[in-house]
């Protein structure tokens, strides 16, 4: 047996695919989930992948928090279903009060697409349990509204409880406070996070790595984290 | 048919990136003497019949919930624009 991922698709979603490959690719078993539909389709895990939602009108994920899946995903989330958000996903994550905080127009306003490297901060959520912990890793990053901001005290509480899943490293290329990239849920299933894992897991196809060329798979580790923890438990 | 006017503004400490490029693009133009730009959003509702009391609550409550995410924004207005019959 396997694990069963569901990739959710938004109207304006642009990475589903890429998300539902990744899965695959990783070892489990891509579910294609529609945003319309309140139904789970019996899947472990789910992942809100990147793309402009309702075309980002009115905020980032504003409007996609309300669909009838998110629903179903909120009362998964909160009975320990592991949940990855990635850029657009994050930011539904934090519309939809999942995860704290929000993200506002990049600081410097451009659209920024690079190879980003991060370092792992928390080594012990649900997606990040093959990662060693302070771990640096090179994955895509690509938005325009990716500057993470919250209050100072829920900037402290985030640092405190362990929270700050991934930094930024060598450069913040939003201005996200704190050079956060990403962060946890206090029981560490509900994870989000700007740069994108799911764009770095096959050779040919990712960032630069040390080695060669476009041959990172950095970003793999996600995937194969979520299901080896789920088979665990199965 | 009422219209009601709903102006939501980026909260004091959030830095507003819009609004600083805005600004910036003043002084490029030469309307010197502003000192800050901030930009918001302003939604007009138009609803059918009277605006009560219990239609602005409901107002408010979109405002807050849909139109609005309080973590980075204040509502900092929900006022009835304008009365047709």
């Amino acid at each position: 047996m396997t694990a069963r991922i569901g990739v959710v698709t938004f109207p304006g979603t642009l990475d589903d695919r890429d998300a539902l490959r990744a899965v695959r690719i990783a070892g489990g078993e891509p579910v294609s989930l529609w945003h319309g539909s309140a139904s789970l389709e019996n899947v472990d895990a789910v992942v809100l992948p990147g793309g402009f939602s309702y075309g980002d009108y009115l905020r980032a994920g504003a409007i996609a928090r309300f669909s009838p899946i998110m629903e179903s995903i909120v009362d998964a989330a909160n009975g320990g279903m592991p949940v990855l958000g990635i850029c657009n996903g994050f930011q539904v994550l934090t519309e939809v009060h999942l995860l704290p905080g929000s993200m506002i127009k990049n600081e410097h306003l451009h659209f920024v697409c690079r190879d980003q490297v991060l370092r792992v901060e928390n080594a012990e959520t649900d997606w990040t349990s093959e990662y060693r912990q302070g771990e640096e890793i090179t994955v895509p990053l690509k938005n325009q509204d990716g500057q993470y901001v919250a209050d100072e005290r829920t900037l402290d509480e985030l640092e405190a409880e362990g929270r700050v899943a991934f930094r930024y490293v060598g450069f913040n290329p939003n201005g996200s406070r704190r050079d956060i990239a990403g962060i946890t849920n206090a029981r560490g299933n509900v994870v989000g996070l700007m740069p994108h894992p799911e764009h770095a897991v096959e050779p040919g196809f990712g960032p630069d790595s040390v080695e060669s060329g476009r041959n990172g798979t950095d970003g793999l580790a996600f995937f194969t984290s979520a299901i080896k923890g789920l088979l665990a438990t199965a | 048919m009422a219209t009601i006017l709903v102006s939501v503004m980026p909260k004091p400490e959030i830095l507003d990136p819009q609004g600083k490029a805005v600004g910036a693009a003043l002084a490029r133009l030469g309307f010197d003497g502003v000192e800050q730009v901030r930009q918001g959003k302003r939604f007009e509702l138009t609803v059918a019949g009277e605006v009560t009391d219990a239609v602005l609550e409901r107002v408010r409550e979109a405002a807050v919930t849909l139109l609005s995410n309080p973590v980075i924004e204040d509502v900092v207005a929900v006022e009835v624009l304008e009365t047709a019959q």
